[in-house]
Parts: C-alpha cells; structure tokens; sequence
C-alpha cells in the first residue's frame, strides 16, 4: 500500500487547508463527517475544497479497500449516475480526472498454491483376482486384477494398482441387438467360441463374459446340463479369465450357474450373479465350492448391496477377496444419475471404512444400448433437433456410460461395441497417466482452422 | 457455504416469523437457505429495514457459495458459472451446471456463420419434460484482426441473444469485441502472463468477468487471481489448462479437483473461482472429425463431473450433443428431489376408441420409459401417470402409494370418456397385478381391468398376444 492513512491525518491535511470555511467540518471517529454551514450556508468556494479534499481521501480509502480486496468498482456505478443527474462544474471535473479511476498493478503477486489430500480414506478397497492359470489349478493365460484403489478414481491422492479391465458379452443364442453392435459380431452369431475369440483377438477384450440366456425358460428353457457345454467351449477357445452370466431368471439361474460353476471349477471365474431375490446362498457355495468369485447385484440400493455382500461372507461363507458388486448400471439418460451416485456413495463409504462395501464394482455397460437415443433412427418427438446419425450415437452412449461410471469407481465394465470398448479402455489408461503422447499447446485452439 | 445448522443462520433473521417469505418461521427459512432453496433476498425485512443491516451482511457472507458464482450476460439468457458448495454430487447437489459455450471463428464466410449461429442457438431436445439447450457462443479470432473481429460479433449477436465469450490474447482484438458487445456483458478469454495488465484494463474499463489463463502453473494462476483481486477484479473464470492427451491430461484432471478441492473442501477464498474447460482441444488431435467429436465428449465428461463449470465446446452434430447434454443434464440434477412428471393422463401416438389405457407412476424415468417404449412401437395408447411422489412401480406398490383407489381417483379426475371407448380397457403394470380384482371392482363395469407385462419393454410382445381384448 503506498502509505498510511489515519484520521488525524485526515484531520490534519484538513486543517492545513488555509480556507476559512472548514473550520466548521468536524471528523469523528467512526468516520462520520458533520458540516457546520452556519447561518451563511454552503458557499461555492467551500464546496470546490471540501469536494477536492474529500475525493483524493475517498480515493485513498477506495485503494485501501481494494488493497484488502473489497470489489470497489460496484461502488462506482452510482456515483457515475449521480454525476450524470447533476453535470459537475468544469473546473471540478478537470480536479477528478486528475484521480486515477482504476490503477493496474505493476506486477504479478507471488503466490503459492497448495492443497491437501482426503484424509477420510483410510480403508483399501479388497483386490480382487480373475483367472487362474495353470500354477493356480486353472487354465487361463493369465489374471486379472481388480480393486486396491485407496483413493477416488483418478484422483491425486493415490494411484490406482489396477486399470479398469473389460469383459465383453458372447450369449449362448442370437439375440436383438442395435443395428450399430449387431454387425460387429453377424459372423459369429451361432458360434459362442468363435464370438469370444472375436472379442479377444480382434477387440482386445481383458475378459469375456457367456450369458446363458438361452436356459431363461421364456426363451429356449435350455437345461442346466446343457446350457454349461457353452462354458467349456468358451473355456477352450480363449485363455482370458471369463465372466459367466445366467439368464436373469430367479428361480432357475442359481441351477444354471451352480452347474457352470462346476464345470470351470478352479478357472475363478467371475459368476454373475447372486441377487437377495434369489436363491443367493445356493450360488455363493457354488462359488466357494469351485474357486470362482461371486458378483453381487442389486438395484441402486446402497444398503441391499450392504445386506447381500453380508450374508454372501456370513451365511454363505465367501471370502473377502471372492466378491465384487455390480450395484446396476442405469445408462445415460436412463438414470445415470442413480446410478453415478449410488456407486460413488459406496465407493466413498468404502474408503472411509465401511466394510461391508469395499469390494470392486462392476457395470453393465451395455445397457447403454436400451436407451432409445442410442439405437433409434429418429427422434419420436418432432420438436427435437435433427438426430443424426444412429451409427454414431450409440457407440457414444456407450462410451459415457461406461467412463462417467469408471469416474464413480467402477473396476470391470461389461461391454458390446467394439469402438467403446476401445475408447473406455484409452480414457481410464490415460487418466492413470499411462499414456505417451505429445500434447498440443493447449492455447492453440484460439487460432485453430477447424 | 460451510455451515449446516439453520439455527445459526436463525440468529442472522430478524426473528418475527412475518411469514412474507412464504415459510411459516425464521427457521424454516433458515433450513431453506442451508438447503439453498431459498435466497436471503427473499427476505424482504432484512433487505429493507436499516436496523438489520448488520445481520444481513453477515448472513450474505455465510451463505455465500464456497465456490464464486459469477454472472456472464444480460436478461433471461443470463448464466451462472461456479457457485458450487460440494465435491461429490450426492453431498448435496450441484448447482449451476457448466454451460456450453459452443465455437465460432471471425474468419467464418457470413452466410457459414450465421448458419452455425443459428444452429447453435437453436438446437434443442426435449428429455424429462425439459428442453435441453446450448447456453452460450464462443467468438474465437482466428484473424488477430480487431475489426473483423468486431464485425464478426456483431454478426454473431444479430443472430442470437446468448452471452458471449470473447476469445483473444489480444487485447486490441478484444477491445473491439468489447465495443460492439459490451453492453451485453460478455466474458472475455483471457488475460495470460503477457497481456495481463491491458486485459485487466479493459475488465474494469468494460465492467466484464475475465478468463485468467495459466496453463498447467497453478501457482502462477493463484498468483494472478490475487492480482486481479487486488485491483478490485474478483469476476474472475480459471483456465488451469486442458491438456486433451497424453500424461498432461491425467494432470489436467488433478488439477480441475485439486483447484475444486481447495474452493469447497479448504474454503481457500482466494483461488475459489470456476474454472473452464476447453474440450475443444480435441480437435488438436486428429484429422478424424468422429474421433475429434468422440474425443471431445469424452473431455466433456470428464469435466462436466469433476470441476469444469464452463466449457468451450466444437463439435454440433448429434453425435455429440445429445449424449453432453444428457450426461450433463444427469448429473447436475438435484439428487435430493425425486425427478418427477405432472400426473395425469398422457396420449402416446394418436390413441382412439380403439387405444388401451397404460397405468403407471409419475416417477419421470418410469414414465418416459414406458412412454418411449410405446412410442417407438408406433403404438397409440393413453398413459395414466398416478402421483406416487415419483417412486416407481415396485416400490410404489410395496409402499402403498400405488394403490387402487388412487389409481381410479386418478382416473375420474381425468374426465375420461369410457364410452366413447370400443375397448373400454385400463392395463396395470405386471408388478401391480395383485390389485386387479379390487379394482374391478372399484370400476363396476366401467372398464375391464388387465394386467400388462412386467417390463414396459414387453409391450410390444403383449399388444400382439392381448389387445384387443376378447
């Protein structure tokens, strides 16, 4: 600040004023000036010289509350109209312009910044193994990791262990699927083992998932005994860990995958899923039974998920390092939002100590493909903008699915189109800095001719 | 704002429970003000009587956002950045999403120009009852050339009435915008480490926010924040850099939480302002305009959920549009209110005498999820939306706020015509089917009460088996 001001200066630069009428202006000390006019009232000689004297200290006070940061230019505004109301004499005027309005600074501070780290998380997620190879008892390639984080995905607090894997989906029968997917895999359709080396070789799938849907009884009811002929073929055609997936159906998947679980018995596999609408404790023991490691779903209910992966440890006797949860993926625009918050809540409590949800998450990603803004030709509401192109929107929809969840502390992502399976995978390795690539001059864009 | 007991809020009102607030008690309006549901300008005594001045500068201080809000624009199409409170968005909610600040550049041909203004402006898509919008317009001067840049912003406003962001480290260039625009209270990008002093002037001069660009030094940012605060310049939008590649885009998301983090988790007030993010810089990348546009809705998500609060965005094809604005419409919706539609009975289509009547509950995901599964099929039918305080049907039923009687209240308060109906016929959603035999009965005859399937997306399969009715 260029220099101190304080009322007795005030007073003092005021009472060397050598003019007679200021001798009525007293100054007290909550800065509350008092004109005495007397009985002769204002006169034209008194006003010019208190004015003068009375802008150059609201201008040292103006620079003074500036200094401490006090946004004075809002100030300004009505003075300005007041000004324009009642044109100030020329002379005066001459005197304001004198008073700089607005004074740059003549350098840049110097400031440091710092800030800290989340000291709430405490607790490690529970790593989690996928696969086993043959020094394990299985037969796998090799494993895959999940879990371990000890922060928020991403964040500068601590590096993530493990990269976001993915497990693409190969059902056991030709399914609808968006015209944008369907033509990815028309080819292979028929053959469950030909799709997962499809996803593997050709897509750089981490894992792939075998839904035996076709046992669901409203569609092929294919038994148990039967269905499983899919495991071993898809077993034997790719060396990745798999993910195996009934039809949904309540009463007859924990049939189906028990049974899947014996024949892959020693492959830990990721068996999806025991629901608390189901019969969760037949899974669970097949899970233990034959070394794979259960899925745990629920529908965005923090506290379900608590209850399921509880009894999933104490009544059905999984271990910690056997579950993972798929809390439910709702897409984009079909209630990501619950979806988003429902996972970042259980990953925060997680890290916070909540033991009953430190387990890596997993999502259903390919839902994304039910939602209709992914797959229709054209909107259905004729006020819309243009929809564009099909071809392009669901693989992005895809996309966002899947990387806004990964930001909530999804660790597998189950997945379909091959461009969004490419995309998530470059994002999340990226966001771990993993990456080489030369950025641009990120000002560059100003001047760009695109 | 860091506090959370209305009571201390309390002691700042004046305590008369006066009621022309709307609310019955001061505290409740306190609570309303933890929650940000109410504004301390709603209360008219504290603003007018001089006797609360006091109090009210103190409330006006505690219940500021931890984060700045600042203002760009004028009139309706006026828009908020930053003014945010938390990290995660279930702490609370998020307030002001980022808007989309869509690019136009000075060396545009007029009739490309207009066209993509217009584009911009007028885009729209309709989701949960919502139109969803473009916010704002970036001008970028690719020419360096005042006057064609003046031009071009003057064009750009004959065309459009959103607020503007002025993009140029040139400050010659952007005096010139400023001239034509000024009035409308653009923002201006952005002072750097070279322009600083001149761009300062013209914020003051202009009365303008301003875009402080410090690229990957948040030091150096920090430094010009107090600066500019220091000449009285507190409108201030951070540009921390965004790095669209590589290992400086893992920094460049450390760096929008850490600079997040330090405004609402360390009440750091002098680096507490929003901060903008140029997914944009996509386009830096590649050649490939579907890679670029991919790219840029990948950036966009990024920082749509970790701290960008203002964004300066390229591709306007659908492809990249619709998902951004949905992405961004999800997670900025306030996690506190269940989402909603008005109940009532909805037409699908061009329904008839010959169209079944769907019941279902106004919870809006529910809703729009039956509604586009009968859309889309080209079926036309009525939906009866039931108030189930926006639960849907399962836990609706199990909780009692899916009931019969509600469900044939909601019916007649729709004054609908049965007997104008071929096929008198209300159809209850499979999960609701234990209530009909109760409302059978409830409807005398009036309409055959059926049960459809349990997922919505099983319409199609049932109108095929089921409708007409036998």
């Amino acid at each position: 600040m260029a220099g101190k001001i304080t009322l007795s200066d005030l007073n003092k630069t005021l009472s060397e004023m050598n003019v007679q009428s200021l001798e009525g202006i007293k100054i007290e000390g909550d800065i509350e000036i008092e004109l005495d006019a007397g009985a002769g009232g204002v006169g034209p000689l008194f006003a010019y010289y208190f004015g003068q004297e009375a802008a150059k200290i609201a201008m040292q006070l103006m620079n003074f509350a500036k200094a401490v940061g006090y946004p004075v230019e809002t100030l300004m505004q009505p003075v300005a109209v007041a000004s324009a109301i009642a044109p100030a004499p020329k002379e005066l005027t001459a005197a304001a312009a004198e008073v700089p309005a607005f004074k740059v600074a003549s350098a840049l501070a110097s400031a440091k910044f710092s800030v800290g780290t989340d000291k709430t998380w405490k607790t490690p997620i529970q790593e989690v193994t996928l696969g086993a190879t043959k020094a394990d008892g299985g037969s796998r390639g090799h494993v895959v990791k999940l879990g371990g984080e000890r922060a928020m995905p991403f964040f500068p607090d601590a590096a993530m262990p493990h990269a976001p894997k993915i497990t693409m989906d190969v059902f056991d029968m030709p399914i609808g699927m968006a015209k944008a997917v369907k033509m990815h895999y028309e080819d292979v359709i028929n053959s469950p083992g030909e799709w997962a080396k499809k996803a593997v070789k050709k897509f750089g799938a981490d894992m792939v998932t075998v839904h035996l849907i076709s046992t669901d009884p409203l569609l092929k009811d294919t038994p148990a005994q039967e269905a499983v002929k899919t495991v071993e073929e898809v077993l034997q055609a790719v060396d990745v860990p798999i993910c195996i997936g009934g039809s949904g159906n309540p009463n007859k998947d924990p049939i189906v995958l028990s049974k899947a679980a014996e024949v892959a018995q020693g492959e830990r596999c990721l068996i999806a899923s025991a629901n608390l609408n189901m019969d969760w404790e037949k899974i669970g023991k097949a899970c233990v039974d034959n070394g794979h490691v259960c899925l745990a779903w629920t529908q965005l209910e923090i506290n379900s998920q608590k209850e399921l992966n509880r009894k999933l440890m104490k009544v059905a006797g999984v271990p910690r390092e056997s579950i993972v949860m798929d809390p439910t993926t709702a897409a984009l625009a079909y209630g990501l939002d619950f979806a988003y918050s429902n996972m970042e809540r259980i990953r925060l409590g997680a890290l916070k100590g909540d033991e009953e949800l430190t387990f890596p998450m997993s999502s259903g990603t390919t839902n994304a493909w039910g939602v209709r803004e992914a797959w229709m030709v054209r909107s259905p509401n004729k006020d819309d903008s243009d929809w564009g192109d099909r071809m392009l929107r669901g693989p992005i929809w895809e996309i966002l699915t899947g990387y806004s969840l990964a930001m909530a502390g999804v660790d597998i992502f189950m997945m379909m189109h091959p461009l969004a399976v490419a995309y998530v995978h470059e994002i999340t390795q990226s966001l771990m800095g993993r990456i080489e690539a030369k950025s641009p001059d990120t000002s560059a864009w100003l001047k760009m001719g695109v | 704002m860091k506090e959370t007991s209305p009571l201390n809020l309390y002691k700042q009102l004046p305590q008369t429970n006066c009621k022309k607030c709307g609310e019955e008690t001061c505290m409740a309006f306190a609570a309303g003000l933890i929650a940000r549901t109410r504004k301390v300008e709603d209360c008219t005594p504290l603003i007018e009587e001089k006797k609360y001045a006091k109090k009210l500068d103190t409330l006006k201080t505690i219940v500021a956002p931890e984060l700045k809000m600042i203002y760009v624009g004028v009139g309706d199409k006026q828009v908020k950045i930053g003014g945010e409170d938390v990290m995660f968005r279930h702490q609370m909610t998020f307030f002001n999403k980022p808007p989309f600040a869509y690019d136009v550049t000075d060396a545009m041909e007029e009739a490309k120009l207009v066209e993509r203004v217009k584009k911009i402006t007028n885009w729209k898509k309709f989701y949960i009852g919502k139109w969803e919008r473009v916010e704002m317009i970036a001008v970028r001067s690719v020419t360096d050339d005042p006057t064609k840049f003046a031009a071009c912003v003057k064009k750009v406003m004959e065309n459009s009435d959103f607020p503007l962001i002025l993009c140029s480290f040139n400050p010659k260039v952007l005096k010139a915008g400023l001239d034509v625009a000024g009035k409308a209270k653009p923002l201006i990008y952005a002072a750097n480490k070279d322009n600083w002093k001149e761009v300062a002037q013209l914020a003051f001069d202009f009365k303008v926010p301003v875009v402080l660009s410090v690229p990957f030094d948040l030091d150096g940012l920090k430094s010009m924040a107090v600066t500019f605060a220091s000449m009285g310049l507190t409108d201030l939008v951070l540009d921390p850099g965004t790095a669209p590649n590589g290992k400086m885009l893992q920094q460049t998301l450390q760096n929008f939480i850490n600079l997040r983090r330090a405004a609402v988790e360390e009440a750091q007030r002098d680096i507490a302002y929003p901060v903008m993010a140029l997914p944009i810089n996509a386009w830096l990348t590649t050649d490939d305009p579907v890679r670029a546009a991919y790219w840029e809705s990948v950036l966009t998500a990024a920082f749509t959920i970790r701290g960008g609060a203002v964004m300066i965005k390229h591709s306007t094809e659908a492809h990249s549009m619709m998902p951004d604005m949905h992405l961004r419409f999800n997670i900025y919706t306030d996690p506190r209110k269940p989402v909603q539609v008005k109940p009532g009975l909805y037409k699908v289509g061009n329904p008839g005498p010959e169209s079944p009547v769907f019941v279902t509950t106004n919870f809006a995901l529910t809703y729009y999820t039956v509604e586009s599964d009968i859309a889309s099929n080209a079926i036309d039918a009525y939906i009866l939306a039931i108030n189930t305080d926006g639960i849907g049907v399962q836990a609706s039923v199990a909780g009692g706020q899916l009931n019969p009687t509600k469900i044939k209240d909601a019916m007649n308060e729709t004054g609908f015509d049965w007997k104008g109906q071929k096929y008198p016929a209300l159809v209850l959603p499979g999960m609701a089917a234990k209530f009909s035999g109760e409302l059978e009965d409830l409807f005398a005859g009036q309409a055959k009460i059926m049960v459809g399937p349990e997922d919505s997306g099983r319409i199609v399969g049932w109108m095929k088996d089921m409708w007409p009715p036998k």
